[in-house]
């Protein structure tokens, strides 16, 4: 068998020689060329876009223009800094996604926990299938199924909540901006609950099932089983997937937010990511839309960090 | 799993199955919901009170759906796009994940290194838009298969299937003569049909379930995918009820089809290809899921 120690080591020129002398490294390489070229082009260029947000730059100038606008230092940053828009959109943005990491990150674990203590396996698999399900149906239609289901006229929502007493008259939810977190949390939360506890259920189905019995026969309650059992064994996946989670917190829902959007909740419910767009791309500011789309990933990174700290200081586990 | 039958236990075995019964009629209600809808006429309809079974039977909702040359065009758009950008995405990424699984490689950390980049730094939206713009790809249909032809994500993915194939098959088909490219295509490829499968299905229902590139990238449309369609139908109800006008022309009674009953019918005629695939192939979603998790 070969070993990566086999291949004679080589420098400079006479590396290239050997890779042409060597008909399959030959074809290795042309099988990787069409992906790097890829990456080059698709990721690496867009880097340099970056530039723009320094630059004052106008679209009919292509590529070539990224370079060749003047440059115009902080003014595009200072100018959403001053703009009331972004900070309330910032706000909606980390306001959206802690209330949903917070509701959401536990209720999934929970859930996972709670579906693998279902004894019969067919229900089981039933219960997985089903919630998986909204998982692959897109915004788009999610989105349309929750804005009908809610419509204060003939959405059953109103209605049951009409029925048992619980409001006097119809709300129209997605029009009032005092529910939109609560309802994008919500909403979310049901389409990726299921979809969300794979990996816990994956990790929960590699715990030593000798445990769970010898806790059994020592008196362990069903509860005390999981408390110090399952979850003491899935700490790890808890912490990447938190870690995951938080970095994420900036990127997450441009096609759930645009979707529910409407001209009644947008104060509530613009994001960082429909307003990159908005400005960019409908009204064609793409100096300052990329300035605050660089602002994002600054912050998204810093989050990154700011979390795997956290996690590495409370459990000795992180990610990098 | 531990047989345990005291009675707190059996009291949280049945709690447990209530709570699961519940979430999933929850889950799925909204598509019952849009079925019913969708059959029912428009005018009964916004009466409110269809929530369990249709009152007013018709098929005039979807007459009027199909009957629009736009929608037709979109399901051809999105067919296409889905089956087009599948195969070339699975045949693009898994060649470059073997080469890259392969031990004899050289450069490997170089390669890896610029993959991992590419997973985590992006310019952002409007770098990315000028970027395509330049390339020529603005309103057109390769906008939806090149920018997606390759992913490091899922190379990683296949990478970590192809390595766990014994090195023996490779070097005995070295023995007989054969090259990399036959390799990969006689003997790699026909073994790696799970990870196929799960490639290919998250990507074709990426595909089917894209809008966002096809609203940025795409005017008119000629173009627009299924689910762009149906976005503009929800947010613009101009362009529903230019819809549901038209239907008086089909000879179908006006009060049958309103702007929602055909949102409704369109929800469900967009979402019918997955819902009904979905139960079948469901595992191999899982697989890949796990396979990734593991390795990446």
């Amino acid at each position: 068998m070969m070993k990566e120690t086999d291949v004679p080591v080589a420098t400079g020129r006479g590396k290239l020689k050997s890779i042409l002398g060597d008909r399959d490294q030959l074809s290795l390489q042309s099988m990787i060329v069409p992906g790097i070229l890829f990456i080059l082009i698709f990721t690496f260029i867009p880097l340099y876009g970056i530039l723009v947000a320094f630059k004052d730059y106008n679209i009919v100038t292509g590529i070539k223009g990224i370079f060749e606008a003047e440059w115009v230092g902080l003014a595009n940053f200072k100018e959403f800094v001053t703009d009331m828009n972004f900070w309330n959109m910032l706000r909606n943005t980390l306001g959206i996604n802690l209330l949903g990491l917070l509701i959401t990150f536990p209720v999934t674990i929970i859930f996972a926990v709670m579906l693998n203590e279902i004894t019969s396996s067919r229900f089981k698999k039933l219960t997985q299938t089903v919630t998986y399900l909204p998982h692959f149906i897109s915004w788009s239609i999610f989105g349309g199924l929750v804005i009908s289901i809610l419509s204060p006229s003939t959405g059953v929502v109103n209605h049951v909540l009409t029925s048992l007493g619980v409001i006097d008259s119809p709300i129209h939810f997605l029009g009032e901006k005092d529910y939109f977190w609560l309802l994008a949390v919500l909403t979310n939360l049901f389409k990726e609950l299921g979809w969300g506890a794979i990996l816990y259920l994956a990790a929960i189905a590699g715990i030593d099932q000798e445990m769970y019995e010898a806790a059994y026969m020592d008196g362990a309650s069903r509860f005390q089983r999981i408390w110090y059992i399952t979850l003491p064994s899935i700490t790890g996946t808890i912490v990447i997937l938190l870690v995951f989670a938080i970095s994420n917190i900036l990127n997450s829902g441009f096609d759930q937010f645009f979707v529910l959007q409407n001209p009644l909740n947008i104060d509530a419910s613009e994001v960082i990511d429909t307003y990159v767009y908005k400005v960019g791309l409908r009204e064609f500011r793409m100096e300052y839309a990329t300035a605050v789309g660089l602002m994002k990933t600054v912050i998204a990174v810093f989050l990154l960090y700011l979390a795997n700290f956290v996690a590495k200081k409370i459990s000795g586990k992180g990610i990098f | 799993m531990v047989k345990d039958n005291s009675l707190p236990d059996r009291i949280f075995n049945v709690f447990n199955v209530i709570f699961m019964t519940c979430l999933i009629i929850i889950t799925l209600y909204p598509f019952w919901y849009s079925v019913i809808g969708s059959f029912n006429t428009g005018l009964d309809y916004a009466k409110g009170g269809v929530y369990l079974w249709t009152r007013s039977f018709t098929f005039d909702n979807y007459k009027a759906l199909f009957s629009d040359n736009a929608l037709l065009q979109a399901f051809g758009v999105t067919l296409a796009r889905t089956i087009i950008g599948t195969i070339t995405h699975i045949l693009f990424t898994s060649l470059f994940a073997y080469a890259f699984s392969r031990k004899t490689l050289k450069y490997k950390n170089v390669y890896a290194t610029l993959g991992l980049m590419s997973m985590y730094l992006s310019g952002g939206l409007i770098p990315y838009f000028i970027l395509l713009n330049s390339l020529g790809l603005y309103n057109s249909f390769l906008v939806y298969i090149i920018p997606t032809i390759f992913s490091f994500w899922n190379v990683i993915l296949f990478r970590s299937y192809f390595a766990e194939l014994p090195d023996a098959l490779i070097e005995s088909a070295k023995i007989d003569g054969a090259g990399e490219y036959r390799i990969f295509l006689q003997i790699i490829l026909p073994l790696s049909k799970p990870v196929i499968a799960a490639v290919s299905l998250f990507t074709a229902v990426g595909h089917w379930n894209a809008y966002y590139d096809s609203m940025i990238y795409t005017m008119g449309s000629d173009l627009q995918t299924v689910q762009l369609y149906i976005l503009k139908l929800i947010q613009s109800t101009e362009a529903a009820l230019l819809l549901a006008n038209m239907s008086g022309n089909l000879g179908a009674a006006q009060s049958s089809v309103t702007t929602s009953t055909l949102q409704l019918a369109a929800m469900v005629a967009a979402s019918l290809p997955i819902v009904a695939v979905y139960p079948f192939v469901q595992k191999f979603f899982i697989k890949g899921m796990l396979i990734g998790s593991v390795k990446g």
